[in-house]
């Protein structure tokens, strides 16, 4: 790494490391930059922007319109603000952080390992999709909402030549929708959710009129492109062959008959779970979000998590969305300033925190139109592979809750080896969860959380210091 | 084989040549080596615990579904590993299982 040694930063200055360098984390940085601190930037990404404003690679020419839509200004806003901070900061890129202890974040980087101490840490670590399988989701050509996103929007490819989005959420008509305006052909978008619920969560969505605007856009832009939009639906099964992945989605529409519709590609997902993975490390309490049934790293308005000198921001702390990553970004690090004895703006806190608020009606709206399908855990039927990594079925899950009584989603990993994989329980731990609470008889909430352990993923085996 | 990606602009790149199992395939600067892959045949791997083809899932290096490796040896995640010139990439795996062994 080029820049100075953060090691031997003067007393004065706090040691402040940023993880995470999408809209949370860039205005987190901008904001500590202004305030004098030299932060450390460690984030995963090859280039900054996250996941939401992922930018393609430098060789590629798409204007930002084409790329991000509506969002455009947005996503060009924290792209040229990173870029102007590069001077002021010290970047990681393409870095993990795979553990937390004893104030030190652990990187790694290639096969390069450091520990860096910080005063200060601010988690701004994202999302990942939100699933809930369906018989044949391990077949190649199921993808993950967000990634089919990623493909098109850094790479300039559809997952498939024919594509379903099945799902529910915002994300399901954004993707099917860009996916329509670059070319690709859209199936179907399949929704899990009716559309009175849309209706019935109008109050709380009109918190973001514009917001609310620019989805009715979508969904009329999908109806424009012929695309065949289901609400209420149910999955039965995504149907193909091992060796040549995906051939069709089955389900059965809101009136109860079963379909199927050929296809070579399925994008699903059920809106975002948090990445927080590093909150619990740095053993942050967490508490459960009943409406939208995940555990969520306890934070106060501003970010400050259960443990000093630890701080929340973003979708990893509360899923807002982007504009309320860049908020809480903004605000996290004026907390971090204020608790570090600096003079900060108040009102401009003031003025982050009702815009958060505002957020989050919205994002309850949105949680209200677009729930979580819990009640399809119980239905799912026993050879439906639940842990892809591993290929663990539904059916082995059960057999372990009624052998061994465990009710509890730790205790249940152990002995089914579900959450166990190699995504660590990302694509498999709420699903798990719900089953063990349907099957098992008990609160969601009972059934617990599984609990990170470091590496947060997986690490090369030889790994050199980095002086 | 069919490609399973499907490129929707972004043509007008520089060539590059890896190679994937001893067969060569044709790729675009800026490719991952899953785009590079997957836009020349249908998957990047096989599952070590059931008789399925994969082809990854989220694009985001959390799942861990895209694993390839270089002759070297060397694990590469597939959706964050950019193509380089001659690259010379092996879908099998490296370690036995269970199933091997017996």
């Amino acid at each position: 790494m080029g820049g100075a040694d953060v090691d031997s930063a003067g007393p004065a200055t706090p040691r402040v490391v940023v993880v995470g360098a999408g809209p949370a984390g860039v205005r987190c940085a901008e904001t500590l930059v202004k305030a004098g601190i030299r932060p450390v930037v460690v984030d995963e990404g090859r280039r900054s922007g996250g996941q939401i404003y992922r930018r393609q690679p430098e060789n590629f020419t798409r204007p930002y319109a084409a790329l991000y839509g509506s969002e455009a200004a947005k996503a060009e806003s924290i792209h040229r603000t990173f870029d102007s901070l590069l001077e002021h900061i010290d970047y990681m890129p393409e870095t993990l952080i795979w553990n937390i202890a004893d104030n030190h974040v652990y990187t790694v980087c290639g096969n390069r390992q450091r520990a860096l101490a910080y005063d200060a840490l601010i988690l701004c670590t994202g999302a990942t999709d939100r699933l809930m399988p369906v018989k044949g989701w391990q077949l190649a050509g199921t993808f993950s909402l967000g990634g089919a996103q990623v493909a098109l929007k850094s790479q300039a490819c559809a997952v498939g030549s024919r594509v379903v989005f099945m799902g529910t959420g915002a994300l399901l008509y954004l993707v099917a929708a860009q996916y329509a305006a670059a070319g690709a052909t859209v199936a179907a978008v399949l929704d899990t959710s009716a559309l009175w619920r849309r209706v019935a969560a109008l109050p709380k969505l009109l918190a973001q009129p514009r917001a609310l605007w620019k989805g009715m856009l979508l969904t009329a832009s999908l109806y424009r492109a012929r695309v065949p939009v289901y609400f209420g639906i149910r999955p039965v099964a995504i149907e193909g062959s091992d060796d040549s992945g995906v051939a069709a989605v089955s389900f059965r529409d809101s009136m109860g008959k079963t379909r199927t519709l050929a296809c070579d590609a399925v994008a699903m997902g059920y809106h975002l779970r948090p990445e927080n993975q590093l909150a619990d490390l740095a053993r942050c309490e967490f508490r459960f979000d009943q409406p939208t049934r995940q555990w969520l790293p306890l934070a106060d308005r501003d970010g400050r998590s259960s443990i000093d000198d630890v701080y929340l921001a973003g979708d990893g702390a509360r899923i807002l969305g982007a504009d309320g990553a860049e908020a809480s970004g903004e605000l996290a690090a004026l907390a971090a300033l204020e608790d570090s004895g600096a003079r900060v703006d108040s009102s401009r806190m003031d003025s982050l925190r009702r815009k958060l608020v505002k957020l989050q009606r919205f994002a309850r709206g949105l949680n209200q139109a677009f729930p979580w399908p819990a009640a399809f855990a119980a239905e799912l039927v026993d050879d439906t592979i639940v842990c892809r990594c591993e290929a663990i079925r539904v059916g082995e899950l059960r057999a372990t809750l009624s052998v061994t009584g465990s009710r509890e989603v730790n205790r249940t990993k152990a002995f089914s080896r579900v959450g166990m994989g190699r995504c660590q329980g990302r694509y498999c731990g709420n699903a798990a969860a719900e089953i063990i609470a349907s099957d098992g008889g008990v609160a969601i909430e009972e059934a617990g959380r599984l609990r990170a352990q470091a590496p947060v993923k997986p690490l090369p085996v030889a790994l050199e210091k980095d002086s | 084989m069919a490609g399973r990606f499907q490129r929707l602009g972004e043509a007008g790149r520089r060539s590059v040549s890896i190679w994937v199992d001893g067969e060569p395939v044709h790729a675009l600067e800026g490719d991952t080596l899953m785009v590079a892959m997957l836009n020349h045949g249908d998957h990047l791997r096989r599952s070590e615990f059931d008789p399925s083809a994969r082809a990854g899932f989220c694009l985001m290096g959390a799942c861990q579904d895209c694993w390839v490796r270089t002759e070297e040896g060397a694990r590469l995640r597939a959706c964050s590993t950019p193509v380089q010139e001659n690259m010379k990439i092996l879908t099998s795996r490296l370690e036995g299982t269970w199933a091997e062994l017996t």
